[in-house]
């Protein structure tokens, strides 16, 4: 009685509703299409022939993802430990400063396996000090951090804005952006792998900041579930007065998550500024921070279901650019809607089905739901 | 035999999966006191919430008055003189008597008519029930026992005819309790129908005149007051023999393993909890401290366990100091052998969304057996929550569980055998049995003296007397923050009830 939520299958769990979720969100966004006067099943076809049908799509959906990837850790990392970062937005815009110092000092002497090694770590170190701030803010003065890392968005755009069109732009130019960098400042690209599987690219700009991107899952994961500091930071996030209780230091844990959370969104700069457009440009962040949130939310902050729901969202933009290409009813706004809608049902309204999906499994076998044997035999 | 106030006819209720109520069939006569009785998780209050309109039955039908009644809401339930009273006060902190009673019933968008009526209804029902309550108290102001009072007002204020009652004397003093049950016979006597919900035996013989048993979401019986006894209650509860009282030898006591001196907490807001407060535990022996809660005994646990800073004052533990107002934090405590059951297992001694074995190193997890580096080591954890598991029974015998999807006895399980497992030389408990079945409450019993007989100083807060005298070698009576006396484990209730009262006696200065 004391849990309405019972247990199901791990399958049902992380593989049922989120698609169930997903099916929904897509029919009601099937109804909006219909309402401008396009064909649905049309435009569904077109934005999944657009992610997926041709190498470039995939080359391009698989880009969008590194991003997303990074951006869910970040938020995952701190969700984990119960504190909201909304400003991975600012982390990850603000670190295109420590790639910029990096690339435009290095661009021309190192190779690029030397200058990504130094950017990383820049980007990290720049992200987390940026985190450090309202992390500190939160554990010593009780400032929201809610509130704080939204304020340091604001902070980190006026900064990039002054630096972009003054110190760092170059004086002949127009651009508010930095000079383009070097070919050691150019990160390698992926798309021969995709090319492997006999997909033609025309250009495309996966890089090898999706490897790191996966690795960085990977280590999520580790920290996570399987060291110390990750079961602290679990400790303190499900319960801080447990923390207490088991003697964690509530200040240390803060700060140490908000910092890694910070470095996983400085460490997304890298994939637009060094394996795209390289230069860094006024807002190449644009909005992937708070996409970041969904994607955390959705996959349901462990790493592998990030990685998946960032390909979803990268699917979207990358089938939602080909869609409002093709259906020129269907505006660039049309597919926020949609991208909106994913978010309202796979995020907010996670738990719509949940209780259904329940009593369907309950109904066909109790023993699967695994609470029969629990409550059986109190002690 | 009167008329039935309410009758419940095969009465089906599920969460997702869970089945809290199953074909319940219930009859309370009118005019009459029925208990209902079972251990936490029976499904007692799901059923009630059902009469009084917050869940609706799967399945299954509710006559009040011999009509079939459709509960949609509480709104429904109180239009057919149903009231209930919450075990937790459903009460507007910084209103008055008054206005909490006329909450949700005003007559008019203006208030000062609804009170005027509220007023001269309210002495009506003062004068025929006895439930004296000045109308212009703040509620925060107000004891318990007199908040309890006002909730009871509320319910006859909207003309209840059968009153609800979860679990009301478990913020009562018993001296408090024995007026709650003059109340409510003189609500009997005057032709109301009251239902008690409780999981003490002793309130069931006191006052009840039918009693209802629920075991694992059934009613398993339905008996006369007068023609049971607490036993058959109890095997009832449980489904097997019981026993009642701990047996237990002679405690001996040997050195003083804790000594606590001049100690003073403040809570949050600052106001003084516990008052310039000493005494000592030695190895070997169990010291209770009893008292009614809010008497500042969870700030005494919190702030000897290091959760809480303290004011001023020492505690020695082993004869060496620790630094209470400073530094000390539970995980140093816990290096130098002080093991602490918190009174609140879901949101202090557990992380319910954990799986079992994750839960039975918390506050221990630096210890290098369970690491391997900055690595947890899930081998070790894992087997060492399997022995675990094995030793103390802890049901399901399942490591990897959420600790959530485990009944109330078999968490408090989870976090005794991870503090004495540990080998503590002193051990605090804060109520030991909260929330616990009968049956897990037996084996807790025993093993906290099983402790004591292994020479170790414990010392168990609770707010249930009965638990109090039955384990303690001796007593310490907490009132306002301060000890008000302290008697030997022979002391009466009366006696004990009297200093937890707070009333003042000369012998009991300590």
């Amino acid at each position: 009685m004391s849990t309405p939520y019972a247990k199901l299958p791990a399958w049902a769990d992380y593989g049922l509703i989120p698609l169930i979720n997903l099916f929904v969100a897509f029919v009601v966004a099937g109804f909006v299409v219909l309402l401008v006067g396009e064909n649905p099943f049309r435009a569904a076809i077109i934005l999944v022939e657009g992610a997926f049908g041709k190498g470039t799509g995939i080359a391009f959906t698989l880009f969008y993802a590194t991003t997303f990837i990074f951006t869910g850790l970040s938020v995952a990392v701190a969700a984990h430990c119960g504190l909201f970062n909304i400003g991975t937005e600012g982390q990850a815009y603000i670190s295109g400063l420590g790639i910029a110092v990096v690339c435009l000092s290095f661009d021309s002497t190192l190779p690029w396996w030397l200058t990504f090694p130094l950017a990383i770590i820049a980007a990290a170190v720049v992200g987390a000090l940026w985190a450090l701030i309202p992390a500190y803010l939160q554990a010593k003065r009780g400032s929201h951090i809610v509130i704080t890392t939204i304020m340091f968005n604001f902070i980190a755009a006026s900064i990039m804005v002054y630096l972009l069109v003054g110190p760092l732009k170059p004086a002949a130019s127009q651009a508010p952006q930095t000079r383009n960098f070097f070919a050691g400042a150019e990160l390698p690209k992926l798309n021969w792998i995709i090319e492997l599987f006999g997909a033609k690219i025309r250009s495309a700009p996966l890089n090898i900041s999706f490897l790191l991107a996966l690795a960085m899952a990977f280590l999520v994961w580790l920290l996570i579930w399987r060291t110390k500091l990750g079961y602290e930071m679990r400790t303190y996030g499900h319960s801080p007065k447990a923390a207490r209780y088991a003697g964690i230091s509530e200040t240390r844990i803060i700060i140490t998550a908000m910092m890694i959370s910070g470095a996983l969104a400085g460490m997304m700069a890298l994939n637009p500024v060094m394996g795209d457009q390289h230069n860094v440009a006024i807002d190449f962040v644009s909005g992937a921070g708070f996409v970041g949130i969904a994607v955390a939310l959705m996959g349901r902050l462990h790493p592998v279901g990030i990685v998946l729901a960032a390909i979803l969202f990268g699917m979207l933009y990358q089938g939602g650019a080909e869609l409002a290409f093709e259906m020129p009813a269907i505006s660039r706004d049309m597919i926020v809607i949609i991208q909106g809608l994913v978010i309202l049902f796979a995020g907010a309204l996670e738990h719509m089905f949940r209780p259904y999906i329940q009593a369907l499994f309950a109904s066909f076998s109790p023993r699967s739901v695994g609470m029969e044997a629990v409550k059986g035999k109190g002690a | 035999m009167a008329q039935a106030a309410i009758e419940l006819i095969g009465i089906n209720k599920s969460f997702g999966a869970v089945r809290a109520n199953r074909d319940i069939n219930l009859e309370i006569a009118r005019g009459t006191i029925h208990g209902i009785v079972g251990e936490n998780g029976a499904g007692k209050s799901t059923l009630m919430s059902i009469l009084y309109g917050f869940y609706q039955a799967d399945s299954g039908e509710i006559r009040v008055g011999g009509q079939p009644a459709s509960i949609k809401t509480p709104n429904d339930a109180i239009a057919l003189g149903i009231g209930m009273v919450h075990q937790h006060f459903m009460l507007v902190d910084n209103f008055s008597v008054l206005e909490n009673i006329i909450l949700g019933a005003e007559s008019d968008a203006l208030l000062k008519k609804s009170i005027a009526k509220a007023r001269s209804e309210l002495e009506r029902l003062e004068r025929e029930y006895g439930l004296e309550v000045d109308p212009d108290a703040i509620i925060e102001e107000l004891p318990v026992g007199l908040q309890q009072r006002v909730e009871i007002l509320k319910a006859l204020y909207r003309g209840a005819e059968i009153l609800i009652l979860d679990e009301p004397t478990g913020v009562l003093t018993p001296a408090e309790a024995d007026h709650l049950f003059r109340i409510l016979r003189q609500l009997k006597d005057q032709g109301k129908t009251v239902v008690l919900i409780t999981h003490k035996l002793r309130e069931i013989m006191a006052i009840t005149d039918t009693v209802s048993v629920m075991r694992q979401g059934t009613m398993v019986a339905t008996r006369e007051t007068a023609k049971t006894t607490v036993e058959e209650l109890a095997e009832l509860m449980v489904g097997r023999r019981v026993l009642l009282r701990v047996e237990k030898g002679e405690a001996e006591a040997g050195g003083v393993k804790l000594a606590v001196k001049n100690l003073t907490v403040k809570d949050t807001r600052g106001v003084t909890m516990v008052d310039d407060i000493s005494f000592d535990i030695r190895a070997g022996e169990i010291v209770g401290i009893a008292g009614v809660a809010g008497n500042g005994q969870s700030e005494l646990l919190e702030a000897i366990s290091g959760i809480r800073r303290a004011v001023s004052g020492s505690v020695m533990l082993d004869g060496k100091p620790i630094d209470l107002t400073g530094a000390a934090d539970p995980g140093e405590l816990r290096d130098r052998g002080l093991a602490h059951v918190p009174e609140d297992r879901h949101h202090v001694g557990l992380v319910l969304a954990f799986e079992e074995n994750e839960n039975s190193i918390l506050g221990y997890h630096d210890d290098p057996r369970y690491l391997k580096g900055p690595f947890l080591n899930i081998d070790a954890i894992r087997n060492d929550a399997k022995d675990k598991i094995a030793k103390y029974d802890i049901r399901p015998a399942d490591c990897r569980l959420k600790t959530a999807n485990f009944s109330g006895g078999n968490q408090q399980k989870i976090v005794l055998a991870r503090e004495m497992e540990q080998d503590p030389g002193v051990l605090i408990v804060g109520q030991p049995t909260r929330g616990v079945d009968v049956g897990a409450i037996e084996f807790i019993h025993k093993r906290l003296i099983a402790m004591r007989d292994q020479g170790k100083a414990v010392l168990v807060v609770s707010v249930e007397l009965d638990e109090i005298r039955s384990l303690s070698d001796r007593i310490l009576v907490m009132f306002a923050g301060r000890i008000v006396g302290e008697r030997g484990p022979e002391a009466t209730e009366g006696e004990l009830g009297l200093l937890m009262a707070g009333v003042e006696q000369q012998e009991a200065a300590l």
